[in-house]
């Protein structure tokens, strides 16, 4: 490629107390060229992004935009040379109009008023020449989550970005708002943009990069294109070993029904109904998975049927126990297994040690507790076989589990919930942000619990997560249960629709 | 004591200490300036030496120094295990002031109201009730919050005025010595008083000494103490837990109100023997500070006890020998509370960075806002 260089990175090093963040980290970003950032959470490929865009400083080697050498203090500078960042969580406020959100901090004025006229003018213009399809006047806050990432590109075009980061912008896509989204990447790269897409999934790297760079634990560990790649051979450089991507499981053999949810409805903290009516049953030995975009009522349910959430009306029984409405404890004690959504605020306390958190809800059981006083020696003995058992990888048990990386947070949770002897698993996101090998482990680790005869609920946003997993797939829509499709049956294309409100002839129920 | 944990407690003291030190260097400032400066010894350097020195001398350098020091850290020891087990359960208890009120005012009639019991049974008697107007003032503020999510600040904040005016009322009225214009209760019996262990050292400092280990043993070796630091460290974790967080923040208020209680039924038990209106006044709002000071732990409470009792005993003979004002050791409170809670201050004057492990500190600030 003989293209002109927009940016590039030399010898890069960061280092953290303790931590290599990037080392020696060689880039170069060609005009109007897409560049896959590859690698496992942890790898430092936002430690990289953060540099490029003024947040951090390395602590050795150059930066390079358009051959001039740079130190870039802050996200102002990095937006006046040009780069331009769509972060993974968007930075807009829900009620301004897009107009306004877009001209916040570059207001364009006329005498002392706000020159709007102008602005709605520009973002007219830029949203027809790359085909972006936004409404200056709308409000933020109605407009979809492929929308308003829309305004962030805009945004950042406004301000004359010609390199744009995305990080990790399809996370919250279903696969029909990433495919517009990679329209969008066409269009901005035939006009010359340069885009450096951060992603862990191989898939959609595959599909729109020019060229694909891989980070492992700070380095980078192989330059390849799609062409000369494969899913499975980014894996294998992402994680340094062969992985299996795929989940290896027998066919289910559904027993009794387990988990009867019947006929619910629940009200998210607004006081919204979000979950209108749903009945779902799970029964021993299969795993249910429940697909939907983020937002269309699968917390809120999960929250309900685990007593977190008050439920409207309907029943939740568990194992022929009627437990509409009880308290977490009874819920638990019932033989639930309860991996949350956030991770972070519900299932770990960060401030406490492994040991700790591997007792948080056991804590007042025989052997961890006589009576009223804790039996410190013997919650340290459970944790030291757990973090064995799982792999956790930690120096010692005593660690705060905020000193772990997602994958390992993750592993303390499932061994938390899975070294008791439970007949329902409910597990939410549970690979979210977790790195490929630890994924793996996870799968087969909920595989064997239904192949032990356990009924499994999992919810996820990752599409193929749900479809490796579940044996029968419940898609959620705007509160309801639209379809139940067999694993086995379904499509990506399908659930897709599915997930976007799209009815479908001849598919579920 | 292993290498590990010795460095862990240095870690934990590190930014107290450099507290103290920072403020005692600000206090020398000050009293340097309101000294002679230019015309006494060594540029009114040797003025702010002698007035730290009388400062120390009257803390610790006698042993009737001492004896004074234990005696005024008593109540400050029980007041700040109360705000430091209620700051355990992510609640900032200001009405540690209140509480102290009720408990001393409880505390008091029993003392003086009951006669003709032997010692045995009146002197506890006298401070489980203490302990009771503590428990249940604390109690309120607890049940508000559990209840209706109304902010333990604001409600301990009204509940002290409560508390002040009931005593108002009542040292005033019904239970006011006859025999004295002054706004107080009778002496309570001597079958009230807690005897003395030292000539001037009532039995009250070892309850304290006492209650910390209490308190050590409830929060870090029971599930009690396990579930109310969970509810602290991170209510929906423990909800998710199965741990009942309004039965808990109820109890964590309670618990630290019936210290705050017992804080003032010692003073009147062991110092006072009767309770006097606005003589108990500011050791409530002290063990704010004390705790924060201490960092929320048992050990840190008792060391930063004994410093505020010794500062508060050592003035009177720094004013003695150098007529350097006692309040000069509230504007040294004050630096030390500025400094320990703005602790962003201190590292940037040390550069101590922050490590891993401060992650999970309880900070004045988080204390705040969380509903």
């Amino acid at each position: 490629m003989d293209r002109e260089v927009v940016l590039e990175a030399r010898n890069v090093t960061k280092t953290f107390p303790g931590v290599v963040a990037n080392k020696d980290v060689n880039l170069k970003l060609h005009r109007g060229e897409v560049l896959a950032l590859l690698g496992e959470n942890g790898a430092g490929k936002t430690t990289l992004m953060n540099i490029l865009y003024g947040l951090y400083h390395q602590d050795s080697g150059e930066m390079l935009v358009r051959g001039e050498a740079v130190r870039i203090s802050s996200p102002s500078e990095s937006i006046r040379r040009g780069i331009g960042m769509v972060h993974q969580h968007f930075m807009l406020v829900p009620v301004f109009t897009v107009a306004e959100n877009i001209m916040l901090g570059a207001e364009t004025v006329k005498g002392l008023s706000l020159d709007s006229a102008t602005v709605r003018k520009r973002i007219t213009e830029l949203s027809e020449e790359y085909n972006l399809n936004v409404d200056p006047d709308a409000y933020v806050k109605d407009l979809s989550v492929g929308q308003q990432q829309r305004v962030e590109i805009i945004k950042a075009l406004y301000r004359k970005a010609d390199i744009l980061i995305l990080d990790e912008p399809t996370a919250v896509l279903t696969p029909q708002e990433a495919d517009q989204l990679f329209a969008v990447i066409r269009t901005l790269k035939a006009q010359g943009t340069s885009v450096i897409f951060i992603s862990h999934k191989l898939k959609e790297v595959l599909a729109i990069s020019d060229r694909i760079m891989v980070l492992r634990r700070g380095q980078v560990v192989g330059e390849t294109s799609p062409e000369g790649a494969t899913e499975r051979s980014l894996a294998e450089m992402m994680v340094g070993r062969s992985v299996l991507l795929e989940v290896d499981k027998a066919p289910a053999q559904p027993g009794a029904v387990v988990l009867n949810i019947h006929d619910i409805c629940v009200n998210d903290d607004r006081g919204q109904q979000v979950v209108n009516n749903v009945s779902l049953e799970v029964r021993a030995g299969e795993i249910v998975g429940i697909a939907g975009v983020q937002g269309n009522g699968q917390t809120e349910l999960i929250e309900a049927i685990t007593g977190l959430r008050p439920t409207k009306s309907g029943k939740v029984v568990i194992g022929g126990q009627d437990l509409t409405n009880a308290v977490p404890r009874k819920i638990t004690e019932a033989g639930t297994a309860h991996v949350p959504e956030d991770r972070q605020e519900d299932g770990l306390v960060l401030s406490y040690s492994i040991a700790d958190n591997m007792v948080l809800n056991t804590y007042y059981l025989a052997p961890f507790a006589h009576g009223v006083v804790l039996d410190e020696a013997k919650i340290r003995e459970n944790a030291d076989e757990l973090v064995k058992k799982f792999d956790v990888r930690t120096p010692s048990a005593v660690v705060p589990v905020g000193n772990l990386s997602g994958g390992n947070k993750q592993k303390v949770i499932i061994a938390r919930e899975l070294s008791r002897p439970v007949k329902l698993v409910i597990a939410s996101q549970p690979t979210r942000g977790v790195d490929v090998g630890s994924i793996e482990f996870i799968h087969k680790t909920i595989v064997a619990e239904r192949d032990r005869g356990a009924a499994v609920l999992v919810i996820s946003a990752e599409l193929d997560e749900i479809m490796s997993l579940a044996d029968r797939i419940a898609v959620m829509y705007h509160g309801e249960v639209v379809a139940i499709v067999p694993g086995d049956q379904a499509t990506r294309e399908d659930l897709g629709l599915l997930m976007a409100g799209a009815k479908l002839e001849g598919v579920g129920t | 004591m292993n290498a590990q944990t010795v460095r862990k407690l240095g870690r934990a003291a590190l930014l107290p200490l450099l507290s103290i030190f920072t403020a005692l260097l600000v206090g020398g400032v000050i009293i340097w300036l309101s000294g002679p400066k230019f015309n006494g010894d060594w540029f009114g350097i040797k003025f702010v030496l002698d007035g730290y020195g009388g400062l120390f001398l009257g803390a610790f350098g006698t042993q009737k120094a001492i004896i004074g020091t234990l005696v005024r850290a008593t109540p400050y020891i029980f007041a700040g295990l109360a705000v430091a087990l209620a700051f355990r359960c992510g609640l900032f208890n200001i009405g540690a002031e209140g509480q102290l009120t009720m408990g001393a005012l409880l505390a008091a009639g029993v003392g003086f109201g009951v006669k003709g019991m032997p010692l045995i049974i009146h002197l506890p008697l006298t401070l489980l009730a203490g302990m009771l107007g503590g428990f249940v003032w604390g109690m309120i503020p607890g049940f508000l919050k559990a209840r209706t999510g109304a902010h333990e600040v604001i409600t301990t904040i009204m509940l002290n005025y409560i508390a002040a005016q009931i005593s108002g009322y009542l040292l005033n009225g019904p239970w006011k010595d006859p025999t004295n214009v002054t706004a107080q209760t009778p002496k309570i019996a001597e079958s009230a008083r807690l005897p003395a262990l030292l000539p001037g050292l009532h039995w009250g400092v070892v309850l304290a000494f006492l209650a910390a280990i209490a308190v050590w043993y409830f929060l870090w070796k029971t599930t009690w103490g396990f579930e109310i630091r969970t509810v602290g460290a991170n209510s929906s974790a423990a909800k998710y837990a199965g741990i009942n967080v309004s039965r808990n923040i109820v109890l964590a208020m309670g618990l630290s109100g019936l210290l705050a209680g017992l804080a003032g039924a010692v003073q009147v038990a062991g110092v006072n023997y009767r309770s006097t209106l606005g003589f108990n006044v500011g050791y409530g709002f002290d063990s704010i500070a004390i705790a924060l000071l201490g960092r929320n732990t048992a050990l840190g409470v008792v060391l930063s006890s004994l410093l505020f009792g010794g500062l508060r005993n050592g003035a009177t003979i720094m004013q003695f020998r150098t007529q350097i004002s006692s309040d000069i050791i509230s504007v040294i409170q004050a630096l030390i509370l500025i400094f320990v809670a703005a602790e962003q201050i201190i590292r940037w004057i040390y550069r101590v960075p922050a490590t891993p492990d401060d992650a999970g500190q309880a900070t004045l600030s988080k204390g705040w806002g969380k509903s």
